[in-house]
């Protein structure tokens, strides 16, 4: 029963009368088939999401540099060759839907089978129990069904791109699936199979939001009250909720244009008295908040970390949680500011501009915390900060952006131009991904047990860094110049900046190689992590066990005294 | 399985209402998914959202004739057909002037060119979309199916008149001409795919 370090390990002296090696009992795992593929257990199924969020990331990855590569001169130069490799036929038509099968998969995978799995399924499951004192998830084999229906879902994307979606292979609707392209403008399966790929992915998230909510509901530790919870887990509570309201309306969508593609009825289809538009409340209603949903998990991770490497209590902890809690709220009422240019009125347009613009409130209490938190802090700046602080200044530097765009009058002119990639890359490939790996090096030693590099995970850092910016900052300004989003070819005068920015591709490529490198050296030859490699700012419970932590973990329940605050869930030591 | 750590049937009880009542959460959401069907289409009929337009009585254009003042907007009458409708649409003058507050006839003449008698149904909104509101049709061939036999034609007549609250919303202000748009669709095969574009 020796199932957590030092402080809880008195329960443990009691049971070793019985004859057994406490250890071995709560370290126990079953064989190679049952652990990994009919898995319960949290830990475990953590790290298979994290494993296939690399996996969907590098093919999310691949497909952007292809992108990039096509997009560092004017005119059409690889898509014919990837449109006849795809098995498509030989002609520009083809070719040109071969581009926008790229941006569809692109984003899709980025979306729901690399940011999700990564930041709800990999952090969430391993950290949510962990952090809050539990055994395991409420509903273990509820967990596993979600990960292998995300699996599934994945599997029916890469299977749409074989097969015929109307001008060629693939799926080229875009990740917002608009109809009337989706419907009459798509024949054939692919797009049918990419919307399958919604449908299970979004099951297996709405099941992993109901364990979720249940499990940090239910199951923290006892003392534990909510208002004592770390912010990662608040940020998991916020979003399980996001997920739970939002994934079932693109259900619904989705399915109507399933049974609009399929079974003659006419939801979006005007002539039998629907509204494409209608679509686009209903997608919007969905995809506002799913933005949220891949961010709000990277901010309970910086806070986490921030107060971790000031060795400073947060600041402002009920303010940053219920700021999530607020953006989490708000980000349902801000849908149509996706779709300023379909015809609202004046007054519609005006309410949205204004409510998308209150997000800037809590946003801003979370930032400026962060900041505060940091103010007079004792500050180390290992990997796992730097990260962060690189999240910081990046994320406010596409939330500034955000608020541009929020404007209904200068979206008009704004709407669907390389301003918007820029925009929404940086709250999200430098964002959410800033806080994803500064969460990675922050827990790689508690889950691994091995040590990663700091020299070179900063090299990492620097040249990610400077690789995503040359990527994305040159795109606002071909935005303000006219480049429209999602076209493979441009007129002469954007070539510079698009060079530029395929240039920056190549730099942020490379400095995945540390990445890699890093984590097969700290596997392979890694010094042991101790329970708690960070130091005494380190004070949630998962630094209160081994690394990596037993099989089995508070099988006893830590308890929360009085004495502890929302900051400080160490054992208490008399 | 074997490695699940025990849990008391307690707690596993509560596990189970918290988790029914968050999944209920999220099927109540799909619901409301596909009741935002018949709630959008109602509300644009309310608001005139998006241009739809606005269908009156007798009594009502009775009481908007009563409140004319006098002025004058123009109407710009539009008609078309998607491609896999045999039928030739189009309004019998592109342009009238009216009072406002004055109900109007205006006509839209269809032939079906075809061998073979035809249904079709006309989709309408007006531009610009805050118009929808004030336009208001008593009568209109709009409401119901048409059914058109092998080279028949026949002239339809659309009874409306304009609202004259317009003159009172500032959103209206400027505005000079509103443009009256009909799409006849084949009524029998409302979905036809559009075969892929060959190049």
């Amino acid at each position: 029963m020796a199932t957590t370090a030092e402080g809880f390990d008195a329960h443990g002296i009691g049971h070793k009368d019985h004859g057994h090696d406490s250890r071995d009992h709560a370290d126990h795992k079953p064989g190679f088939f049952a652990r990994w593929f009919m898995s319960t257990n949290h830990k475990d199924i953590g790290t298979m999401y994290l494993i296939f969020a690399v996996i969907a990331g590098i093919v999310g990855g691949a497909i952007s540099g292809i992108m990039r590569v096509e997009l560092a001169e004017p005119g059409i130069q690889y898509l014919q060759w990837w449109a006849q490799f795809m098995g498509g036929a030989n002609d520009i038509n083809t070719a040109l839907h071969m581009w926008n099968v790229f941006i569809t998969a692109h984003g899709l995978i980025m979306v729901f089978f690399m940011v999700m799995p990564a930041m709800i399924g990999g952090f969430g499951n391993w950290f949510v129990p962990l952090m809050i004192g539990a055994p395991d998830m409420a509903f273990p084999r509820m967990n596993n069904v979600s990960f292998w229906l995300t699996v599934a879902g994945f599997f029916s994307l890469l299977f749409s791109l074989f097969v015929t979606g109307g001008t060629g292979p693939g799926a080229g609707t875009g990740w917002t699936v608009y109809a009337p392209l989706s419907t009459s403008g798509s024949v054939g399966p692919a797009v049918d199979f990419a919307i399958f790929s919604l449908h299970l992915a979004g099951a297996g998230s709405i099941l992993g939001a109901t364990n979720f909510i249940t499990t940090i509901f239910n199951m923290r530790a006892p003392g534990m009250t909510l208002h004592k919870m770390p912010l990662f887990v608040w940020s998991v509570l916020v979003t399980a909720f996001l997920l739970l309201l939002a994934l079932p309306v693109l259900a619904a969508a989705i399915t109507m244009l399933l049974t609009d593609r399929n079974f003659g009825t006419t939801f979006f289809n005007a002539a039998g008295g629907g509204d494409p538009v209608l679509y686009q409340h209903l997608f919007w209603f969905f995809g506002h908040p799913e933005v949220y949903i891949m961010i709000l998990p990277g901010f309970g991770m910086i806070s986490q970390i921030i107060a971790t490497f000031s060795k400073k209590p947060v600041f402002g902890y009920l303010g940053m949680a219920y700021a999530m809690v607020a953006i989490g709220v708000v980000g349902f009422i801000v849908w149509a500011h996706h779709m300023y240019t379909v015809g609202l009125d004046v007054n519609t347009k005006m309410y949205f501009t204004a409510a998308t613009m209150v997000i800037a409130v809590p946003t801003g209490v979370k930032i400026f915390s962060w900041i505060a938190t940091m103010w007079g802090g004792s500050l180390s700046f290992k990997s796992p900060m730097v990260w962060s602080m690189g999240f910081i200044f990046l994320f406010t530097v596409g939330g500034v952006t955000g608020v541009v765009l929020a404007n209904g009058g200068i979206d008009d002119n704004l709407h669907d131009t390389y301003y918007v990639v820029a925009h929404f890359h940086y709250v999200l490939s430098m964002g959410a991904v800033f806080s994803m790996f500064a969460g990675f090096y922050y827990w790689f030693p508690k889950m691994s047990g091995r040590m990663h590099s700091e020299l070179l995970s900063h090299i990492h850092f620097w040249t990610f860094f400077v690789g995503v910016n040359v990527i994305f900052f040159p795109q606002h300004f071909l935005g303000m110049q006219g480049m429209p989003r999602r076209y493979p070819d441009y007129a002469e005068a954007f070539t510079f900046w698009h060079q530029v920015s395929t240039y920056g591709y190549y730099i942020m490529a490379g400095s995945m190689i540390f990445f890699f490198v890093n984590i097969a050296y700290a596997l392979l030859a890694g010094k042991k992590a101790a329970a708690n490699p960070w130091g005494e700012g380190a004070t949630t419970l998962e630094w209160t066990l081994p690394s990596p932590p037993p099989y089995h973990q508070f099988e006893t329940l830590p308890v929360i005294t009085d004495a502890h605050d929302y900051h400080d869930h160490r054992p208490v030591t008399a | 399985m074997a490695t699940m750590p025990p849990v008391s049937a307690d707690a596993a009880r509560r596990n189970l209402r918290v988790g029914l009542l968050a999944f209920a959460g999220a099927l109540a959401m799909l619901g409301l998914g596909y009741a935002s069907v018949p709630l959008y289409r109602l509300f644009c009929q309310v608001t005139g959202f998006g241009g739809t337009t606005m269908v009156a009585s007798e009594s009502e254009a009775a009481r908007a004739a009563s409140l004319a003042t006098g002025e004058t907007i123009s109407i710009r009458f539009d008609g078309s057909v998607p491609a896999n409708m045999p039928w030739t649409f189009q309004p019998s003058q592109s342009t009238d002037t009216i009072a406002i507050g004055e109900r109007d006839i205006a006509t839209y003449v269809a032939r079906n060119n075809s061998d073979q008698p035809i249904t079709g149904m006309a989709t309408f909104n007006v531009t610009p979309e805050q118009a929808g509101k004030y336009f208001n049709k008593i009568q209109c061939f709009c409401f119901t199916q048409q059914t058109l036999q092998p080279g028949q034609e026949v002239t339809m007549p659309v009874l409306y008149y304009v609202d004259p609250a317009m003159l009172d919303d500032p959103n209206m202000a400027g505005v000079e001409q509103i443009t009256l748009s009909y799409t006849f669709h084949r009524a029998e095969d409302p979905v036809t795919p559009v075969s892929p574009r060959i190049n």
